[in-house]
């Protein structure tokens, strides 16, 4: 996927200019932590919410695109049954909020690996249709198990008290708990991505017959990320059930799987900040257009072929380069 | 009343029918898809909007100009498929030089692009469009009742998969087609204008496409989301089928189509679900596809 995308500009790769990307890499987080921290007053706190549910979604996706070389077009079957297992676990198990999040979470973690295993069996073009086809299944049974509610889906899914005592029913306490789940999102994602794991990954991505003669399993690296990015994206997806009180057959549709993919493209695969910058246009976008029904849905294909075809590093990929600094 | 396996015989026949008739559309759409990927290297995922866009056309020229199917027959898979010329040549061809996942991404594009404005004009609610007065009614042929229609649909997709076949495997035309696929610096060197059979190849496609929206048009409501839960099904039929052969696209569609009629009889909670599971069962066995050639 990124013969003409380069996830680091190229240059000298010293130590130096390691420490100091990293030195970078930690001011812009300092800065987003900083600004979430007000951002409240800024903006309405469950529009923030649910951006920073699908922002750590689409870096959850990225985590497997931009890093694995691998293009999912499934991933909306990790959120959505997450969603579910969430919104099932705190209304019906009567569980507090973070078990349920935590059962959502392990689930679309357990449903990765069985995609995963199957899926890595074909490549490129062939994968994506693969968990294409997968995340449809899941739809369907979605639509059918007598659990998910069907059409209505699992509505009035009760917020509680986390560890007891933080009562999430406070929008502005649910606020800061969503803010410290997303930071921990990310923070892992690049952990993974700078570890020795995440290296092998990208030797991968960019040459996968050169990583095998190195002697590196390369199958069981790649069901590993798929396994991390599908748990992840269940994280994002326990905690917009919590967060919207509803797990619908949206969460499922193959429409959403689509919509993560667009965000990671449009704000550049492979960079650490790029997807949220995707998620955080396209979650704006729906918002103010809401009222204009499939033009929705229009825009979003039109920015689709206008990313494709005229800038494919996406925005924070553009940015990066002009910087010269991986972002 | 005559049962098999505890089931009426004529409910078996029925939906065994119209597994049939499924099976005809996986089969023309797989083909398609199997075509364009043969030669450009990238899976149209536009495929279902054309789809859609074929039974539209039929039913625009029926409703604004007069036309009526038999034309429609024809007209509307010339129309679909001009307009996937168009589409090649303004922007598919752009990324022939990049990751074939790209080609996958923008075609993704175009669909959403292309279902939106016709959920936009025509909303979602379906619109009819009635079966031509020579085919209405049906026969009994003994053992069931045959609506002529349905097996109009089944009959002509399958000249249409075969004489495709034929082009294909047994004419010059095809020979170029099949050399092209294989090399196609090479054919060019030898005097074939390689992107023109390129753009064809794509337009024939999506014509198939268009061609089985026709089919569709009167069986099912013609509908802008018609085509977009049918083309994942086909994504499963060509993993399951692999894309290296045109008759192992046209016998996995017709054989999924079967299965998933008979299903429907036997155990209908599957249904839905059934070629997904043949889908993981093929990659655990044999991940390249039945009639497959990737290692």
């Amino acid at each position: 996927m990124s013969a003409d995308v380069p996830a680091s500009v190229p240059g000298p790769q010293s130590a130096e200019r390691t420490r100091s990307d990293g030195r970078l890499h930690a001011a812009i987080f300092i800065v987003l932590g900083a600004f979430l921290l007000i951002a409240p007053g800024l903006f309405y706190p469950f529009f923030l919410m649910k951006l920073l549910c699908f922002a750590l979604f689409a870096c959850a996706f990225n985590l497997l695109l931009g890093y694995g070389g691998l293009l999912s077009f499934g991933h909306a079957a990790f959120f959505g049954s997450a969603s579910y297992v969430s919104a099932h676990a705190a209304k019906i198990w009567g569980l507090p909020p973070e078990l349920a999040i935590l059962t959502g979470t392990l689930s679309a973690g357990v449903l990765g690996l069985v995609f995963g295993a199957l899926a890595i069996r074909r490549q490129g073009i062939y994968f994506a249709m693969v968990t294409l086809a997968f995340a449809q299944m899941i739809y369907f049974v979605a639509l059918q198990a007598p659990f998910t509610g069907g059409e209505d889906g699992i509505q009035a899914v009760p917020q509680g008290r986390m560890f007891g005592f933080i009562d999430l029913s406070n929008m502005t306490t649910l606020y800061y708990v969503v803010c410290v789940i997303f930071m921990l999102g990310v923070l892992a994602i690049y952990r993974i991505v700078h570890s020795p794991f995440g290296q092998v990954l990208k030797a991968i991505r960019d040459n996968e017959p050169r990583a095998i003669s190195l002697g590196y399993r390369t199958d069981r690296y790649k069901l590993a990320v798929f396994v991390l990015s599908a748990t992840l994206a269940g994280l994002a997806g326990a905690t917009k059930a919590i967060v919207v009180q509803l797990a619908s057959l949206t969460d499922v549709y193959w429409a959403m799987s689509g919509e993560v993919v667009l965000m990671t493209l449009l704000g550049g695969m492979g960079t650490i900040f790029g997807p949220m910058a995707g998620a955080a246009i396209i979650i704006t976008m729906q918002n103010y257009f809401a009222g204009f029904g499939a033009w929705v849905t229009v825009a979003q294909g039109v920015v689709f072929v206008i990313a494709v075809l005229a800038f494919r590093e996406g925005i924070v990929g553009i940015v990066a380069k002009w910087l010269r600094r991986p972002l | 009343m005559t049962e098999i396996f505890g089931i009426p015989a004529a409910a078996l026949y029925g939906q065994l029918l119209l597994g049939f008739i499924n099976g005809a559309f996986y089969a023309t759409l797989s083909l398609g898809l199997a075509i364009i990927f043969g030669l450009l290297n990238i899976i149209n995922f536009a495929h279902g909007a054309q789809y859609m866009m074929g039974a539209f056309v039929a039913w625009m020229l029926l409703t604004y100009l007069g036309i009526g199917y038999w034309p429609a027959l024809i007209l509307a898979p010339l129309i679909v498929g001009l307009t996937g010329i168009i589409l090649e040549r303004t922007m598919i061809s752009r990324l022939y030089k990049l990751d074939h996942l790209y080609g996958l991404l923008l075609t993704f594009g175009l669909a959403l692009i292309i279902e939106g404005l016709f959920r936009n004009g025509y909303g979602v609610s379906g619109l009819a469009y009635t079966i031509p007065p020579q085919l209405t009614g049906g026969i009994n042929l003994g053992f069931m009742f045959l609506p002529l229609y349905r097996g109009w649909v089944v009959i002509a997709s399958l000249v249409v998969c075969l004489a495709t076949w034929f082009i294909i495997e047994k004419t010059r035309l095809g020979a170029y087609l099949r050399a092209a696929t294989e090399n196609p610096t090479l054919v060019q060197a030898f005097g074939i204008n390689v992107p023109l059979l390129v753009t064809l190849t794509y337009g024939f496609g999506v014509a198939l496409a268009g061609f089985a929206g026709v089919l569709a048009a009167p069986i099912y409501a013609v509908n802008p989301m018609m085509g977009s839960n049918l083309i994942i099904v086909v994504f499963a039929v060509v993993v399951i089928g692999g894309m290296g052969s045109i008759l192992g696209a046209i016998v996995t569609g017709f054989a999924l189509g079967l299965i998933e009629g008979l299903t429907k009889v036997f155990y209908p909670e599957a249904a839905a679900t059934i070629i997904f599971i043949i889908m993981a069962i093929v990659l655990l066995v044999k991940p390249a596809g039945l009639f497959g050639r990737e290692a």
